[in-house]
């Protein structure tokens, strides 16, 4: 039954990943704007920006769901991996900018006239991708090497990956660090030699976020079906048992952790370029609890649940910042109660009970020789056999 | 392991660990032989899950040694999974098992085999686990039950399982935090059965209040009072003694 069950998921997943990575571009591609059927480039954009997002929600679920980690951070490696990338666009501006320098404008604003050396090998895009993960997996290491060696756990871990995410939000504020300050990095020009603003540029970066998507949702599944995924489960459930079992729970955290911060950082180099900004309140604390909630709207624990709340969430805000503006705080708080309170897995685990009352509903349509088929009750447990 | 040289599993000596202020465990000496059943009796706060906590790492001692097995290894040097890995098997006084998963990943993640992170990242369940999973299953009565969360066994068969594990782990030593906590009287002899079976191949200490099962299974029994080791011997020279009477059975006698 279980495996049935996997089966027409991966069915499901497919449909979608074909028509989000080959179908809705060649809307937009290949069909006339008069068409009721074209995509529009402004869409293929937002898309994009949702599916960065999809990408964030599914890591804080691998900490948070699986992992029974919730990080109040994780926007924080997305920033990170959103600047490394920002920092190699700002290289492609080249001499285009405002002040005609051979040197991002902010820095010719600061009064410098040649580039600090830590920002040259950010020409190469090579270089930048490994920024992109070295970055906010080195810090995740680090930081999560001494929170897991000290049993930092539940809230109080909660509590400090906010504290660090705070930290650097101010510490990228100030100018003296060179990276663009309050205002960051935006008016990028070029990726790969391909101009940013166009809409087969747009299009590609959106295939690539959903392509890259499709990976991490596919690689997320295999993980968790792995020996490790059920410690990592274990650990959620009752890390002092896994402790008593011999397994090393602060590694297995930390592996977690660090590989969580790695796809957060890839997956805001993917973001940037499609929004064509970043800076500090990227970091925001408020950026990294907005996270929290698409998973827990979406469903927590389940690897689906993270990209329906990232979208939905999302696409609810794109609406009702237009429709009501003042009101958005209000409904995603809302929202989030609601949930708590009486949406425990979230709208996948919603969808799953209706499906369930469905199923029940037919069996009893059905002659009751069908209806029959429910595990049979647990038979007499307390026969020990003892030799 | 000859029966002639009798080898000491375990022996703590001059053990002390204090809890604010507060003496958990004074001055103890405990010594036990391997293939042993040992029962620890004690009234409420008397130290004796505090003795499991510094057997198993969970807590650091203040002061003396730990050692185990014939090499005499310093356990309270060791962090709770390297004296897992030593043979030291726990059960917790209230049901520990993955409530999340099924009874035979419950004894899956229990059994010897990979523990590193990357080890575990591509290992497989091979036949001969797979077998010895449905031997545990058997033992412990939950064959029916192996596709079962075990978040929806019932108490005493969550207690089972938790047994089930330590037998996954093939432990030398098994610490058991009142097996029989909150079963039936029923269910409470097939547990105590179930140990008896086990010592001899493992060695063994139960901690436990219910003194109907206590002389079902005890060979010797250690009395704790206020973290110190007030007698040890059969049950029946523990119940006679006049200061076990005293500050445990007779106290317990007036309500």
């Amino acid at each position: 039954m279980q495996k049935s069950y996997s089966r027409r998921e991966l069915l499901a997943v497919f449909i979608v990943a074909v028509v989000a990575i080959v179908v809705i571009p060649c809307l937009n591609a290949f069909l006339p704007e008069s068409s009721p059927l074209h995509v529009s480039d402004y869409s293929i954009n937002l898309w994009g920006k949702y599916l960065s997002y999809a990408i964030l929600a599914i890591t804080v679920d691998l900490l948070w769901g699986y992992t029974g980690l919730l990080s109040l951070g994780q926007s924080l490696y997305f920033s990170l991996g959103g600047y490394m990338m920002g920092m190699y666009l700002m290289r492609m501006i080249g001499s285009l900018g405002q002040y005609h320098m051979p040197i991002p404008d902010f820095l010719v604003f600061l009064g410098w006239t040649t580039l600090p050396e830590f920002w040259k090998p950010f020409s190469s895009f090579a270089f930048a991708m490994m920024m992109v993960v070295v970055l906010p997996g080195a810090l995740a290491f680090v930081f999560g090497f001494l929170a897991f060696r000290s049993r930092i756990r539940g809230v109080y871990f909660s509590i400090l990956t906010q504290a660090l995410t705070y930290a650097a939000c101010l510490l990228f504020f100030r100018n003296n660090i060179l990276l663009g300050g309050n205002n960051g990095f935006t008016d990028f020009k070029f990726i790969l030699g391909h101009d940013v603003r166009t809409a087969a540029t747009e299009r590609g970066l959106y295939v690539a976020t959903a392509i890259f998507l499709l990976i991490v949702y596919l690689g997320f599944k295999w993980l968790t079906s792995t020996k490790l995924g059920k410690v990592q489960r274990a650990i959620r459930d009752s890390e002092n048992r896994v402790l008593f079992s011999g397994y090393a729970a602060g590694n297995f955290k930390l592996f977690i952790f660090v590989l969580a911060a790695v796809v957060a950082g890839l997956a805001g180099a993917l973001y940037v370029p499609q929004v064509g900004i970043i800076n500090p309140g990227e970091m925001a604390t408020q950026n990294s609890l907005e996270a929290v909630v698409w998973v827990a709207v979406g469903g927590r624990g389940t690897l689906v649940g993270p990209i329906v709340g990232a979208i939905f969430v999302n696409a609810l805000k794109s609406y009702a910042t237009r429709a009501f503006p003042d009101y958005w705080p209000i409904i995603l708080g809302g929202m989030f109660l609601l949930v708590v309170l009486f949406l425990p897995r979230g709208l996948v685990g919603l969808a799953e009970h209706c499906a369930a009352l469905i199923g029940r509903a037919r069996q009893k349509a059905k002659p009751p020789a069908e209806a029959a088929e429910e595990p049979a009750p647990p038979a007499a447990a307390g026969q020990i056999a003892v030799k | 392991m000859s029966a002639m040289h009798k080898e000491h599993i375990l022996y703590a000596e001059g053990v002390n660990k204090t809890f604010d202020g507060f003496k958990a465990i004074n001055d103890l000496n405990f010594y036990m032989d391997e293939g042993e059943l040992r029962t620890v009796i004690g009234p409420n706060g008397a130290g004796k899950t505090t003795f499991l906590d510094l057997i198993t790492g969970r807590t650091k001692p203040d002061t003396g040694t730990i050692r185990f097995g014939g090499e005499g290894t310093d356990l309270t040097r060791k962090s709770e999974y390297e004296i897992y890995r030593l043979g030291v098997g726990r059960k917790f006084q209230t049901p520990t098992v993955y409530t999340d998963h099924t009874v035979f990943e419950n004894l899956l993640l229990s059994l010897e085999g990979s523990r590193g992170v990357f080890a575990t990242l591509f290992s497989r369940v091979t036949p001969a686990q797979r077998d010895r999973i449905r031997e545990i299953l058997k033992i412990i009565g939950l064959s029916a039950r192996e596709e079962a969360k075990a978040g929806s066994l019932a108490h005493g068969q969550k207690q089972w399982l938790e047994i089930g594990m330590l037998l996954a782990q093939n432990a030398r030593l098994l610490l058991v935090d009142e097996p029989a906590a909150g079963m039936s009287d029923e269910e409470t002899a097939k547990t105590g059965e179930l140990l008896l079976s086990l010592a001899g191949k493992h060695s063994i200490i139960v901690i436990e209040h219910d003194m109907v099962f206590v002389r079902q299974i005890a060979s010797k029994v250690t009395v704790l009072h206020q973290g110190h080791i007030l007698c040890e011997g059969t049950v029946d020279q523990v119940q006679s003694d006049e200061r076990v009477i005293e500050v445990y059975l007779g106290r317990s006698k007036k309500h």
